[in-house]
């Protein structure tokens, strides 16, 4: 089983709001702040390692679309024992959109011999377009399960929990398929031992370019969308801070202050 | 001049809520052209949410009417919507982006090489050209985009748009859709589900919310947060930090990433108020925090703030509440 879990690096997505700019100029945030793995990703990346340990003769391969900046995600897969680690990138690709992004990726896929599961997030942390995943199993032509919780391999098939409306679905699926992954308590990402980081420090990343994807088609690796603006809007409330400092006493204002105001 | 398709969906014949939100969306980007609007309505017996479509302003609904569309099959559902798309002629197709339009909307977009945006709160109309208005960066900062593509397929973030109200004097004409289904397209087999009933509040449609975060640091506090709500007659959400450290289920997160919530009180208790927690109550009415840090980004967004540890607030807030409430009844009786 050839499981690809495709990663990317983002801008720290908890950066307080007070140290968050947008540089006019280039439509971006200001100095840089620190890269690091998107989080939902990050799960993803758990949950095919998980996967992989679980099925014999299985292998998880770690996939990039980014500059050589980003092989710090390829780096941490690799420290979580990532079988291999794959960076896609062509320096006229800058600020592609998820269109892009999942047509590059789904060539990539099929370029390295093709997966029979594909793990994504559901929503990157930066710019969370949640359309990566899908875009990439309608390319490959196969099924896509968006919102997974928890995967396990039983009597040989992939038994797949995704959260629905009002509570969950368990589906079991086919390969070969798409998932995005969300957070759960199944999927917490590992600190990676020590001996394991160390390794992947040795381990070598594989370098694709766009002339190596044979069936590439330039036009869809265009944005499908341009960016005309970005700003940080100002919607601060000026909230009323009860005044005292008696716990109890804080408790019967707010109490009352509910009533007053008629929200209850 | 753009052609608009809204995906209207249906449950049990009544439209949702966040269809109807997708419809008073849809009416203000056509009247921005002078055109009208056009729905699509999906499942097996759809006449009455058809009808409901047209009372809620579209001019003529799309009616994809198959047995096999009973329930949502997200393989079915999308052959339809293309089926659909395709025959309406439409430029610009909107959905919500809620748990189906998460399905979807990507997937549709790869498949008819449209353009996609997703989490979109608002537009702008100059000269037929078209913007597309959506935070990015968890809220933290607003983007403008214009498609490239002649084709669009637009997710709208639930919650952020009033839903249209029925007016039932209006007419409009109903087109079925020529669909060509087959069960072979449904290739994952569904072993189980399980739903909480549709008389159970869910987080979205909550009016009074008591929520709590990391800062309660244990998870039997949230039995107290469980009293308090039920005291006010209100539900318990909680932070994705609460919940990633399994004090509560996911599905009580409220966000970014989880419920999208637009209660008339939000009570954040021990919740710092980033900004992936901050998008999903940007519709809440009032909103109380307590936190025992005064410079807790919460206090930016909240219109009441007690800065101290919860722990010396909660049980008198309790006990009071029990007091007035209590009382308050008994005056209205
Ligand atoms: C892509 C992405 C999506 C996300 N989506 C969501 C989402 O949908 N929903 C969400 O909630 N988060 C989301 N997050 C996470 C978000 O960034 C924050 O990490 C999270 O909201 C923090 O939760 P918290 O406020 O409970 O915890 P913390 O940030 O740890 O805050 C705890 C707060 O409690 C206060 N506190 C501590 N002790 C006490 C006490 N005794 N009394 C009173 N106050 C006390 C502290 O001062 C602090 O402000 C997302 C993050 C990413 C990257
Ligand atoms: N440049 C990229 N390289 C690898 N994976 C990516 C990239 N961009 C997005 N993804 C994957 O797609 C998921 C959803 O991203 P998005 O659709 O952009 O919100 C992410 O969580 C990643 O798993």
């Amino acid at each position: 089983m050839h499981i690809v879990v495709c990663l990317k690096q983002v801008l720290d997505p908890e950066i307080p709001p007070k140290y968050f700019k947008i540089d006019p100029e280039t439509n971006r945030p200001e100095d840089d702040g620190d890269m690091v793995m998107d989080s939902y990703a990050e799960n993803a990346l758990e949950a095919a390692i998980q996967l992989r340990d679980s099925v014999e003769e299985a292998k998880v391969t770690a996939l990039c679309l980014g500059d050589e900046e980003s092989e710090d995600v390829l780096r941490r897969a690799l420290s979580f024992t990532a079988d291999r680690a794959v960076r896609v990138w062509d320096d006229e690709w800058e600020d592609l959109d998820g269109q892009a992004v999942g047509h590059i990726l789904a060539q990539t896929i099929k370029t390295i011999g093709g997966a029979d599961f594909v793990l994504t997030g559901y929503q990157a942390s930066d710019i969370e377009e949640g359309i990566v995943g899908p875009v990439i199993a309608e390319e490959l032509g196969s099924s896509c399960i968006t919102l997974v919780s928890d995967l396990v391999w039983e009597e040989n098939t992939c038994k797949v929990t995704y959260e629905t409306e009002r509570g969950y679905g368990v589906l079991e699926v086919r390969s070969p398929a798409v998932f995005t992954i969300v957070s759960s308590e199944k999927n917490v990402p590992r600190l990676p031992k020590v001996k394991d980081v160390r390794l992947a420090r040795s381990k070598p990343i594989e370098e694709i370019e766009m002339e190596d994807l044979e069936s590439l088609d330039i036009e869809r690796c265009k944005s499908s969308l341009k960016l005309e603006r970005v700003y940080v809007p100002s919607r601060e409330v000026a909230c009323e801070i009860l005044p005292g400092e008696d716990g109890p006493e804080l408790a019967k204002e707010l109490a009352d202050k509910m009533v007053e105001l008629k929200v209850l | 001049m753009s052609k608009v398709l809204v995906y209207v969906d249906q449950l049990e014949g009544n439209l949702s809520s966040n269809a109807r939100e997708a419809l008073t969306f849809s009416k203000g980007l056509a009247n921005s052209f002078a055109g009208n609007v056009t729905a699509v309505v999906i499942g097996s017996n759809v006449e009455a949410a058809a009808n409901e479509a047209i009372a809620c302003g579209a001019t003529i609904v799309y009616r994809a009417e198959d047995p096999l569309l009973a329930d949502y099959e997200v393989d079915l559902y999308l052959e339809a919507l293309y089926t659909a798309f395709h025959q309406s002629d439409a430029d610009i197709l909107i959905l919500p982006f809620d748990r189906k339009g998460k399905d979807l909307i990507g997937r549709l977009a790869a498949r008819v090489q449209a353009s996609a945006i997703t989490e979109v709160l608002d537009f702008t109309v100059e000269d037929n050209d078209i913007k597309w208005i959506r935070p990015i960066y968890g809220d933290k900062a607003v983007a403008e985009y214009k498609a490239t593509r002649k084709k669009v397929v637009v997710g709208i973030r639930p919650k952020s748009h009033e839903q249209a109200e029925p007016d039932n004097a209006r007419a409009g004409e109903i087109i079925p859709v020529h669909l060509n289904l087959s069960n072979d397209i449904v290739v994952n087999k569904l072993i189980e589900k399980m739903e909480s009933s549709l008389s159970d509040v869910r987080l979205e449609d909550a009016n009074i919310i008591v929520a709590g975060g990391k800062g309660l640091g244990e998870r039997e506090v949230f039995e107290d947060l469980q009293e308090l709500a039920n005291v006010l007659g209100g539900v318990v959400g909680a932070s994705r930090a609460a919940c990633d450290a399994g004090w509560v289920p996911t599905n009580l997160q409220v966000g970014q990433t989880g419920a999208v919530v637009a209660p008339d009180l939000y009570i954040a208790i021990g919740i710092s108020g980033a900004s992936q927690h901050l998008s999903g109550i940007t519709s809440a009415k009032t909103i109380v925090a307590i936190n025992n840090d005064p410079d807790a980004p919460i206090f930016k967004r909240a219109n009441i703030g007690i800065v101290k540890d919860y722990k010396t607030v909660l049980p008198t807030l309790i006990e009071e509440l029990k007091k007035k409430l209590g009382k308050e009844h008994k005056t209205h009786a």
